[in-house]
This record gives C-alpha cells, structure tokens and sequence, in this order.
C-alpha cells in the first residue's frame, strides 16, 4: 500500500498556516511603488449627499471623527483636500442634510470635524467618509466604531490619482 | 393552576424582551417609521416561539383545531411583520436595505435576515398551497423552511446592535431554538420520511 507523502501532522500545519496567512495581512497585494491606496467599504456611499458644504462643526459636536489623507505610494500628506462626513447621530438620521458635514486637511494631511456623538443605526454604530473631489480616485468608507460609547474615531485615507 | 403558570410564562417571555427594547436609549434618536420597522422584527421574533408551541401540543387551554387556527393566524402575522419591518427600514435607508436584498451588505447578519425573510415567505405559501402537496412535501418542506427562519433569525438578532436588551434577547433566542427542538420532537417530523423509504 502506497502512503501519502503527506503526513497527518504536515497537513494540520499547513492547513494552520494557510489559515494563518490572510489574517495577517500577508495577501496583501505587493505595491512596487509602497503605500497601497484606500479601497472603498461596500456600503461605504449609502445615504451619500454630494457637496457637503464645509463647516466649522456638524450640528451641535461632541464626537471627534479624524484621521489623516496621503498620497499612494510614497505616502505624502495631501493638503487641502476636502474629507466628506456623515452619520446617524443623536442629532439626525444619515439622510438629514443637517448630518452632512466636510473640512478640509491641513499641511500635514491632517483632517478633524467635530460631529454630533454617532449612535448605532442598521445594527452597527458606524460612520461614513468620502472623498469625491475629483483629483484622485472617489472613495468611500464606512469604519466601525470599536465601541457604540466612543466619542472619537480616526480613519485614514490613501489616494491614487484619478 | 397550571394552565395559568404555563400561559403566564409564555406571556412573560414573549412580553420581557418587547418591554425591555421599550427602555432602550437608542429610541430616543430614531423616527416614528424606524421604531416601528424595528418592534416590527422584535414582534415577529416573538411570534417564532409561539408558533411551535401551538403546533406541538404542549399548550394547555384551546383545543387542537384552535391551537391550529391560531398558529394560522399567528403565520399570518409573522408575515405581516416582516412586511413592515422590511418595508420600514426601507423608508428609513433605502440604500442600506437594497444592499441586503441583493446579499451585499456590508452588515454580517444582514444576509441571515434576508435568508430568514425568505424562509418565512416560502413557509406561509407552502401553507397556503398544503391542499395540493404531497403529505410528506408539506411536512418536510414547512419544518426546513422555518427551522431556516428560526436559525436565520436567531443569528440576525444577536449580531445586531440595536433596541433589544443583550440578556432579554438571547433568552429569547435560547427560547425560540428549544422551541423549535420541541415541535419537530412532538409532531416526530421525521418519521413520515422514513415510512416513504421503507415501502
């Protein structure tokens, strides 16, 4: 009777590291040029309303939502560019246009928007951001708050020319 | 005495959870419409313990051809709910709901949602068309297909973060699976199947 070359114990051990691989991160596509762009989430455009004005603060505050906006591949702070936002929140539902809000990045690619505390809506608290301006590629994103009583998330942003 | 023990618990556990979603801080931010899409899925998850129960034989009081127009009415309901639950959400985020509906959503217990809407459907019009069906068809088909509703919506509402009380609805959920484990037990679901393969 021929054996398997293939032991019991190989086997578990490379089901185990096939298991392994994906989460941790090791799929990930190999960028030549380094930093790989933002993908958009699914779900990341519902309720989306394009040219959200930009403001000093959506509704009344109480939730910080920041994060920072860089350049794919050599990963440099984009300044200037418009980060749109928009949640269900102790003020409004995520269609009210009074939910809609952007700000600009600074010199370090840095953006921060006060926003009314987000609750969670649709089972999950969540917020949405996009970036739609037109000079890179439109992405949209919907981050999970690690917890519905956090009163602040930072989401990243990385943009490839359009 | 014990007819009132058993039809008070069963108002208790269907009645606690509904009560307790009543208390959540989450209502205070949503509109009438969502409120109402989401009482809407916490009633007809409620709905899913009594419809084993009445077909089981296990409720003292109504007579068997009660119990069974009950269970009728309650299918009926169930549907109703679904109908309003599904249609209220729409109108409180359309894009969020077409995403489910067209299993893309971004949500994990969405797809079970949708996967138990569907149970649900199918098993009310296997209901309707039992006349014409194959003894052993119905009985097979309508236990699949609300052990796929029950299952789905048990998966559905623990996932989700929303009105229902943590510790309320997962004695629910518990409820409905045992529930369920009961009527196919009573009503011994299997053994029709396996007379068909013997003859």
């Amino acid at each position: 009777m021929k054996t398997s070359s293939i032991s019991r114990r190989s086997a578990l051990a490379l089901g185990g590291a096939a298991l392994l691989t994906p989460s941790a991160g090791l799929l990930a596509p190999a960028h030549a040029a380094g930093l790989a762009p933002t993908p958009t989430m699914r779900g990341g455009a519902n309720n989306y309303r394009p040219n959200a004005p930009i403001v000093e603060r959506i509704g009344g505050g109480g939730f910080w939502m920041t994060g920072t906006v860089r350049r794919a591949g050599d990963g440099a702070p984009l300044e200037g560019q418009r980060i749109q936002m928009w949640a269900h929140t102790t003020e409004g539902h995520e269609r009210d246009a009074a939910s809609h809000g952007a700000t600009l990045t600074d010199a370090d690619g840095v953006f921060r928007l006060e926003m009314p505390q987000i609750v969670p809506a649709f089972g999950q608290a969540h917020g949405h951001l996009a970036y739609d301006s037109g000079d890179f590629k439109t992405v949209f994103l919907r981050p999970l708050l690690a917890s519905p009583n956090d009163t602040t998330m930072n989401v990243d942003f990385v943009l490839e020319p359009a | 005495m014990r007819v009132v023990l058993i039809w008070g618990a069963l108002a208790l556990a269907v009645a606690t959870p509904i009560f307790a979603a009543a208390n959540s801080p989450l209502l205070q931010w949503r509109d009438p419409i969502y409120i109402i899409a989401g009482f809407a899925g916490i009633i007809g998850m409620a709905l899913m313990l009594l419809q084993p129960l009445l077909v089981s034989g296990v409720l003292p009081g109504p007579s068997p051809q009660t119990s069974r127009l009950l269970h009728r009415t309650g299918g009926a309901v169930l549907v109703l709910a679904v109908v309003v639950h599904v249609a209220g959400l729409w109108i409180t985020s359309p894009p969020d709901v077409i995403d489910v509906l067209l299993f893309r959503s971004p949500t994990p217990f969405a797809i079970w949602g949708a996967l138990a809407m569907w149970a649900v459907f199918a098993a009310a019009l296997l209901a309707g068309l039992r006349g014409r069906l194959p003894l052993r068809a119905w009985r097979w088909g309508h236990t699949a297909l609300v052990s796929l509703a029950v299952v789905g919506t048990i998966i559905h509402a623990i996932q989700i973060l929303g009105t229902m009380e943590p510790i309320t609805k997962s004695l629910l959920a518990i409820l409905l699976g045992a529930a369920l484990v009961l009527a196919i037990a009573k009503r011994r679901v299997w053994v029709m199947g396996l007379r068909a393969r013997q003859s």
